[in-house]
């Protein structure tokens, strides 16, 4: 656990506008966030408030209007594409609502994945797969598809292609949002472990306050503005 | 080579459209497969001709004779290495749809002339010591299923019975092979002696001469000589390269090459439209996948060049497993061999073949190789349900 | 509401969704243009060939060939036997005779004008009887040729193919010089392909003496073949054999015709294999993109059949469509193209045009029906088969 005084994630005057057809919509303005290393901070807000489109700003998905991402020292803003999706493979792990496996490969040829775009070669890279199932409590379904796996099994498959890498954030785009209540217990819960004892930054849109109560920080975006306090 | 996994699952994905697409390739290049051979059957004798041989024939047409006396004569001519003649006997083997081109020939100048028909030492010299001794090609040999030792029968309407038997009868002393793989091996020879001396009409005449030439370069100067020798003459000459000859052959069935050529285009074009539209479609229902690659980190290069390959794969597969299949069908036997006589798959055909395979697959994954790499991230992932 | 109605409104339906899909239909529709297209190609050389050979064989000729020839060349007879022949029953007769022709037929070379190299054109020496025993030539340019005289007149698919073939001009042909002086047709038959002149003039020209190699007589009529034929095979001076005149063109012209519709069969039946995969994979992928359609369809209430029929129809009139385009295609670029090619058992050419015919055009049409039945039955009945619940489910 890095106790430097640096936050991990700092955003700084950041405007995002999308242009549909003649009209300019400003999603998100001015933002300013700082994420300290370490931090489990879920990101709240109704729906329509530019929740994805901050978390696609930080995942390097999608490039600010105006303004800096500095992603552990890193200007996130001023990489070209080709840069970008190379720092995305390094630093970033996601984890999405609708898990998106693809079908055709089974649980451990997804997870291993990510790890085809490092130079690590067949041994090493099953080496790594292993232990991103062990942390995700799935290693007896390594080898199913994702057609045959519940949709906890299929989001903890997710999380373990998004750790697999050692990432240095970890990305989730309302991990809980497809699945029952007592699924996505267990995904909170692994998340918050794999924060706690393994020092995971993690963040977090949701919209499901049970959700945001297990991260350790809670911000409201509403109308592109940020704020500590829910909105009315 | 570790991405193979992840483009076999791209393939996998619709295993029905993936095999359907396949097939359509497959069946492309069987098609341009046997049109290759086809082409090569109609027009091959040009590619097989000797470099340094002329061809001697009557000026007015082919089916006019010569007389023997000529060979002397055209041995004389500077630059003329040998001379040996044949004539076209036109027998018939119990039915005129057996057809097999025979003809009377010297046989010591004739093997001279034709190293290409492989003859064994003692075949001929049991050739040069049987009078009615009759050499046959290969696969004419097997059509019939003849051996050496077998004595057969033909008749001939062009000459009529033979003097002092009711039909021409021959001994087959030897049985020769093409020196390369597209060397004609259906036709039969036997000895003009035999010809001459029991036939009854155009007595001292025969069909044309082979010249070989000291120097192939001066094929035209010579030709021209050997038709000078005999201008004004009552049977005046042409003489033309071997290769020329053939040319012409092959000019009178008509233009069997762009025929061909207009249905291999054809065909390509359709199986073209085919491949691409799958590919297109197949990378638009995964646009979300695509968009989850490029998220993880996967280079908007790196996912072009995965749809291409995968493109590639399924082109190569498919093309690759037409040509084989053409190839060992081809390989199996000449389906018509009185019109054919030369069936094979030339080496040339699969080459072009292997190479259209590979563009297939990249031009028909050119344009949804270039949608992938500009997937947009977010689009795609917003995409899907 | 009906199965009836109801497959119709489900395939009305379908269809009004097509321009949705319109890359993939366009893309199945011109998949099958361009095998039909191939296909009537293919076959309109068959059968301008067929044509080019059997067009001209009236019933009431005859033709008469040393017996056991296969062919013109390789027949003879002499002068007895001709007269035999002239004088026997079933003869059509005029004022000067009968109506009869010893022909003779010789190969010459000369260029083609579409590639320049030598071919072989038949020469064929005729008596003046030839025009009325054929009874179908017509001069269309110049005049006949004299008697006795070195003139041809040359047949207008030979003008057309071969170089050299005016009015006015003159051949040389080895020592002898022939003067053109007409152009005639024959109805579009085999005659069309050859360059007459008198077989006197001919045959020492080919040191033939006073044989020929065929007689063509014109009969009193169709029925009168039997007595002409029985009459000569049973005369022990003659060893002949006496044809129809169709059914000698038709045994000269098998060799090349079963040949060309071999080769245009097998190349018809692989493309019909591409274009039904093509169209199975298109169909496929139809289904496969509105099964939340079809599904939505089902749980209100439209039966399994109705679904069956609509995407069968959606199959088939695109296959139809694409087939139609390919076939007029086909029409506007071939029908009517001269070509030419060696006929081996005459061994000269015998100039034809591509015949697209109605019925030509109708087998291509069925054959894209074919295609588009096979193409969309699978697909159809997976679409019908699949559960309504994971249907909806889908996206």
């Amino acid at each position: 656990m890095n106790a430097s005084s640096q936050p991990l994630v700092s955003i700084h005057n950041v405007t995002r506008t999308f242009t549909r057809g003649a009209e300019n919509v400003h999603v998100l303005t001015g933002l300013e966030l700082a994420v300290a290393d370490g931090e489990f901070l879920a990101l709240m807000g109704p729906s329509g408030s530019g929740k994805s489109t901050l978390l696609n700003l930080i995942g390097g998905l999608d490039r600010p209007t105006a303004g800096s991402l500095a992603i552990g020292g890193d200007r996130v803003d001023q990489l070209s594409d080709r840069q970008l999706a190379a720092w995305r493979a390094r630093h970033i792990g996601f984890v999405f609502q609708f898990y998106n496996l693809l079908p055709a490969l089974n649980a451990e040829r997804n997870v291993e994945l990510p790890l085809l775009l490092t130079g690590l070669n067949k041994a090493e890279r099953r080496r790594h797969v292993a232990a991103a199932f062990e942390a995700v409590g799935l290693t007896h379904r390594a080898k199913h598809f994702p057609r045959t796996l519940s949709g906890g099994e299929q989001q903890r498959v997710g999380i373990a292609r998004a750790i697999v890498t050692d990432p240095t954030l970890l990305l989730c785009d309302e991990p809980t949002g497809d699945l029952d209540r007592k699924s996505g217990d267990e995904i909170l819960t692994l998340l918050q472990s794999l924060n706690r004892d393994h020092g995971k930054t993690i963040i977090m849109v949701t919209h499901d306050p049970h959700a945001s109560a297990r991260a350790s920080r809670t911000v409201y975006l509403d109308k592109g503005q940020l704020s500590n306090t829910p909105t009315a | 080579m570790k991405f193979l996994p992840l483009v076999w699952a791209g393939l996998k994905r619709k295993k029905l459209r993936s095999a359907l697409t396949f097939l359509s390739i497959f069946i492309a290049f069987l098609l341009f497969a046997f049109l290759g051979a086809l082409k090569q059957a109609l027009g091959g004798g040009v590619s097989m001709a000797g470099l340094d041989r002329l061809i001697v024939r009557h000026k007015v047409s082919l089916i006019q004779t010569l007389p023997q006396s000529y060979k002397a004569r055209i041995q004389g001519v500077a630059g003329v290495a040998a001379v040996c003649h044949q004539t076209w006997f036109g027998g018939i083997y119990q039915d005129p749809k057996n057809f097999f081109p025979n003809m009377p020939v010297e046989p010591e100048e004739f093997c001279a002339m034709f190293p290409e028909f492989v003859l064994s030492d003692a075949e001929k010299r049991a050739w040069l010591n049987t009078r009615t001794g009759a050499v046959v090609g290969r696969s004419t040999a097997k059509r019939f299923h003849w051996k050496i030792g077998d004595r057969i029968a033909l008749r001939a309407p062009i000459w009529g019975e033979p003097i002092g038997q009711s039909q021409w009868e021959f001994d087959v002393v030897g049985i020769f092979d093409g020196e390369k793989k597209a060397t004609d091996t259906s036709q039969m020879f036997f000895r003009y002696d035999y010809f001459e001396e029991a036939r009854q009409r155009d007595k001292g005449q025969v069909g044309w001469y082979t010249v070989r030439i000291s120097d192939p370069d001066a094929a035209a100067k010579i030709a021209t000589a050997i038709d000078q020798e005999f201008a004004n003459s009552p049977f005046e000459t042409k003489t033309e390269a071997e290769g020329a000859f053939a040319q012409g052959f092959a000019q009178q069935i008509g233009d069997i090459g762009s025929i061909v050529m207009a249905v291999v285009g054809a065909v390509f074009f359709t199986i073209l439209l085919v491949a691409g539209n799958t590919m297109v479609q197949s990378v638009r229902e995964r646009s979300e996948e695509l968009g989850v690659l490029k998220a993880i980190g996967f280079s908007n290069r790196l996912v072009l060049l995965l749809v291409l390959i995968e493109s590639c794969c399924i082109a190569t597969l498919g093309g690759f497993s037409g040509l084989g299949v053409a190839w060992l069908i081809i390989a199996s036997g000449n389906p018509i061999p009185s019109l054919l006589p030369v069936f094979i798959l030339p080496t040339q055909t699969l080459a072009s073949g292997a190479v259209l395979a590979v563009a297939l697959g990249l031009i028909a994954g050119a344009l949804p190789a270039w949608q992938a790499m500009r997937l947009r991230i977010a689009e795609a992932l917003r995409r899907g349900a | 509401m009906s199965t009836l109605t109801q497959s119709f409104s489900v395939a009305w339906y379908n269809l009004r969704s097509l321009p949705e899909r319109k890359a993939a239909a366009l893309t199945a529709a011109v998949g099958i243009a361009g095998v039909v297209g191939v296909l009537v190609g293919v076959l309109a050389i068959a059968e301008g060939f067929r044509r080019a050979m059997t067009v001209s064989g009236s019933p009431d000729v005859a033709v008469v060939l040393r017996s056991g020839s296969d062919s013109e060349m390789t027949s003879g007879l002499e002068r007895d036997a001709i007269r035999t022949i002239g004088d026997a029953p079933g003869v059509a007769r005029s004022a000067a005779g009968p109506l009869s022709s010893a022909e003779l037929f010789v190969i010459i070379n000369l260029p083609k004008r579409s590639t320049g190299t030598d071919a072989n054109v038949p020469l064929r020496g005729v008596e003046q009887g030839a025009f009325d025993v054929r009874g179908n030539i017509r001069i269309e340019a110049g005049r006949r040729f004299a008697t006795g005289r070195n003139e041809v007149i040359v047949g207008s698919g030979a003008a057309r193919a071969f170089a050299g073939l005016d009015v006015g001009k003159t051949i040389k042909v080895g020592q002898n010089e022939w003067q053109i002086v007409g152009i005639f047709s024959a109805n579009g038959g085999l005659a069309e392909s050859e360059i007459w002149t008198d077989t006197a003039v001919l045959q020492p020209a080919y040191h033939r003496n006073n044989s020929c190699q065929s007689v063509y007589v014109r009969l009193t009529s169709a029925a009168a073949f039997q007595e002409f034929k029985d009459a000569l095979t049973t005369d022990p001076k003659l060893s002949v054999k006496v044809l129809r005149l169709s059914d000698f063109y038709e045994e000269q012209s098998t060799a090349v015709t079963k040949f060309i519709t071999t080769i245009g069969v097998f190349i018809a039946t692989l493309m019909g294999l591409g274009a039904l995969f093509g169209a199975l994979n298109t169909m496929y992928s139809a289904v496969a993109g509105r099964s939340r359609e079809i599904a939505t369809l089902r749980a209100l209430g439209f039966g399994a059949g109705p679904v069956v029929f609509s995407v069968l129809v959606e199959s088939v009139l695109l296959s139809i469509a694409g087939g139609g385009l390919g076939a007029a295609a086909a029409y506007l670029l071939f029908d009517g193209y001269r070509a030419s090619t060696i006929n081996w058992q005459s061994f000269s050419q015998v100039t034809f045009a591509f015949q697209v015919t109605p019925l030509l055009l109708g087998k291509a049409i069925a054959f894209a029906t074919l295609i588009g039945i096979g193409g969309g039955l699978f697909p159809a009945l997976r679409a019908a088969r699949q559960p309504i619940a994971s249907g909806l489910r889908e996206s």
